[in-house]
């Protein structure tokens, strides 16, 4: 009957269907599997070497040419120093770029021009930006090589992810909702301060968490504007026993950052200095890992006040 | 027409005299001209670009009462209130032409050193799909009244009185604090009438407040709708012709950017002067 013979192609059909979605899940199950296991093998391969060099003695010494009495302290300083100098500059002037030209630039041949340039931007490679700020920030602006130089550096390197992602995060809003704001008399201000950031800092958030992570494990910009990699000294404490306290002499200190002591090490013959580049990379990992707890964390918070 | 359909018979809305009871009494009662109006087109026109939506309109919009703008999709009723709160303005290559004059002060909303801020801190807006912040039910009501600088230490009981209003208040006096999403669309709506009413605008625009609601919540708002008669001017947007018929005390029929025929409601439904309204009324086209 034709009925019958109807149904049997449907259920024919449905069945190849399926079939299909099955094989596309296990092929997706084996490529995330063999992308985990990769991390996972280069964790353990860094934990094997490095895990049991980790100790006070490791994370509190200068670096020096006995493996067994070097360390780490100038190198996580100076990438903690650095990553600060980095988001003070790349987030608040990332954000305001995302929202002047989300919110207020006009939709006109030139924005369109930026908007290209900006996703070009974000994909030059890093050592270019090393050479920019060799020139700019070091021969033209004289700040050395400083913490500040490399900070503005990385700084200026991430800036165009965070402006993309400021600018997602806002497109994402309904019009309807910026139109209930304009209507009861909110200026674009009004509307950006108590609608549109709120509504979109979780995902502002999480475009700054990827910037960040970047700029933590970025090397070649800074080998590129000359960052030393024996570093035997703190910079100067930003806090300070006399008035005003507050001393910004840091930013002009001389430093070394987590990857390029790394570097330095993994480029001895030494066995031991493998050891302690290994343990260097363990360091870097948390470094990185702690920074992102933190900014979800941040991120759960703001998406907490915002109930869809 | 083939001929086996019989021709629809021309009538009037039955809607509109079953439900005769719920109008004001002295709804019968409106002049054919508008004695005392809040709002006067004077030869209004408006563009997108080189596109003309808006044919020279002239109609006045009566003080504190309920007018109702009806016509087919995409005659223009949407892009007109919009006018009267600058909506435009937050997009590009727009033009408007003529005046649209609010009175008693005198004011041109439309020109172009009127500020749009002022004239949306003045004239309050209910679009078609409730939009409520993502906040909690009270700062919805409070973000215009903060607007409007009131002091902290009143918002509550603006809020409140807002909520009265839009009869609401009941419904979510104990969870203020709850996520405004949480409520039902009807309810959602009410919420936007109360936020925009709250902080006591001079007309209240309706863009179609209905058509997302079942008829249970649309009975609501349009006794809200009758409840605002009398204190604030009201200009609702309507598909709904029986809705219109029931709201409203004066009618704007438009087709194609033109106001066709205005007049007292009663009249545009039960009399019309235009064949075209006529047409409408009775559901012949549209």
């Amino acid at each position: 009957m034709s009925a019958d013979s109807k149904t049997d192609r449907i259920q024919r059909i449905i069945a190849r269907r399926r079939r299909h979605d099955r094989i596309f899940s296990m092929i997706g199950l084996l490529l995330l599997l063999m992308c985990l296991g990769t991390l996972v093998a280069l964790l353990a391969d860094l934990a094997i070497d490095g895990l049991a060099r980790i100790n006070k003695q490791f994370l509190t010494s200068f670096p020096s040419r006995f493996p067994a009495r070097a360390g780490i302290l100038s190198a996580w300083v100076g990438t903690l120093l650095v990553i600060l100098v980095t988001a003070c500059t790349a987030i608040p002037l990332g954000l305001a770029a995302g929202i002047y030209l989300e919110e207020y630039s006009a939709r006109n041949r030139v924005a369109r021009i930026l908007e290209i340039n900006l996703h070009n931007l974000a994909g030059v490679p890093s050592i270019i930006y090393g050479l920019l700020a060799l020139g700019l920030f070091v021969y033209v602006f004289q700040f050395g090589r400083s913490i500040l130089t490399a900070g503005l550096t990385l700084g200026i390197l991430i800036l165009p992810i965070v402006i993309v992602a400021t600018r997602e995060s806002l497109r994402a809003i309904p019009l309807a909702i910026r139109e209930a704001s304009y209507a009861l008399g909110a200026t674009k201000w009004q509307t950006v301060r108590h609608h549109l950031l709120p509504y979109s800092m979780g995902g502002i958030f999480t475009g700054i968490i990827i910037a960040i992570s970047r700029a933590i494990g970025e090397t070649a910009p800074l080998v590129t504007i000359g960052a030393l990699t024996f570093i035997a000294f703190l910079p100067p404490s930003p806090v300070q026993p006399q008035p005003p306290f507050v001393s910004l002499e840091w930013l002009k200190s001389d430093f070394t950052v987590l990857p390029i002591q790394m570097f330095n090490w993994v480029s001895r013959p030494q066995r031991e200095f493998h050891i302690n580049a290994a343990a260097t990379g363990l360091v870097l990992i948390a470094v990185t890992l702690l920074l992102n707890t933190a900014a979800v964390a941040l991120r759960y918070r703001a998406r907490k006040r915002v109930r869809w | 027409m083939s001929g086996a359909l019989p021709e629809p018979v021309a009538r009037p809305m039955p809607s509109l005299l079953e439900r005769g009871a719920a109008r004001p009494p002295d709804a019968l009662t409106h002049p054919d001209e508008v004695a005392d109006p809040k709002v006067t087109a004077e030869g209004l026109s408006f563009s997108f670009g080189s596109h003309r939506v808006l044919k020279n309109l002239h109609m006045p919009i009566a003080r504190n009462l309920v007018t109702a703008l009806i016509g087919p999709s995409g005659c223009g009723k949407t892009t007109f209130l919009r006018c009267f709160n600058r909506m435009h303005d937050l997009y590009p290559d727009i033009r408007y032409e003529g005046r649209l004059v609010l009175h008693p002060d005198g004011r041109n909303i439309i020109a172009p050193e009127v500020h749009p801020v002022e004239m949306r801190m003045r004239i309050g807006m209910v679009f078609q799909k409730p939009n409520p912040y993502p906040k909690s039910i009270f700062d919805n009501v409070a973000f215009g009244l903060r607007l409007h600088g009131v002091p902290a230490g009143e918002l509550k009981d603006r809020v409140e009185e807002a909520l009265q209003r839009a009869a609401l208040w009941k419904e979510v006096k104990d969870r203020l604090r709850d996520p405004a999403y949480g409520l039902s669309g009807g309810q959602q709506q009410r919420l936007c009438i109360a936020r925009a009413l709250a902080t006591d605008p001079e007309v209240l625009l309706l863009d179609e407040p209905t058509s997302a609601l079942d008829p249970v919540a649309t009975a609501k708002v349009e006794e809200l709708i009758h409840s605002l008669r009398g204190r604030t001017t009201v200009v609702i947007v309507t598909h709904n012709m029986q809705q219109a018929a029931r709201v409203s005390d004066y009618t704007a029929f438009m087709y194609l950017g033109e106001i066709i025929e205005f007049g007292p409601t009663e009249r545009i439904f039960l009399n019309p002067r235009q064949q075209m309204t006529n047409d409408y009324v009775t559901g012949r086209f549209g």
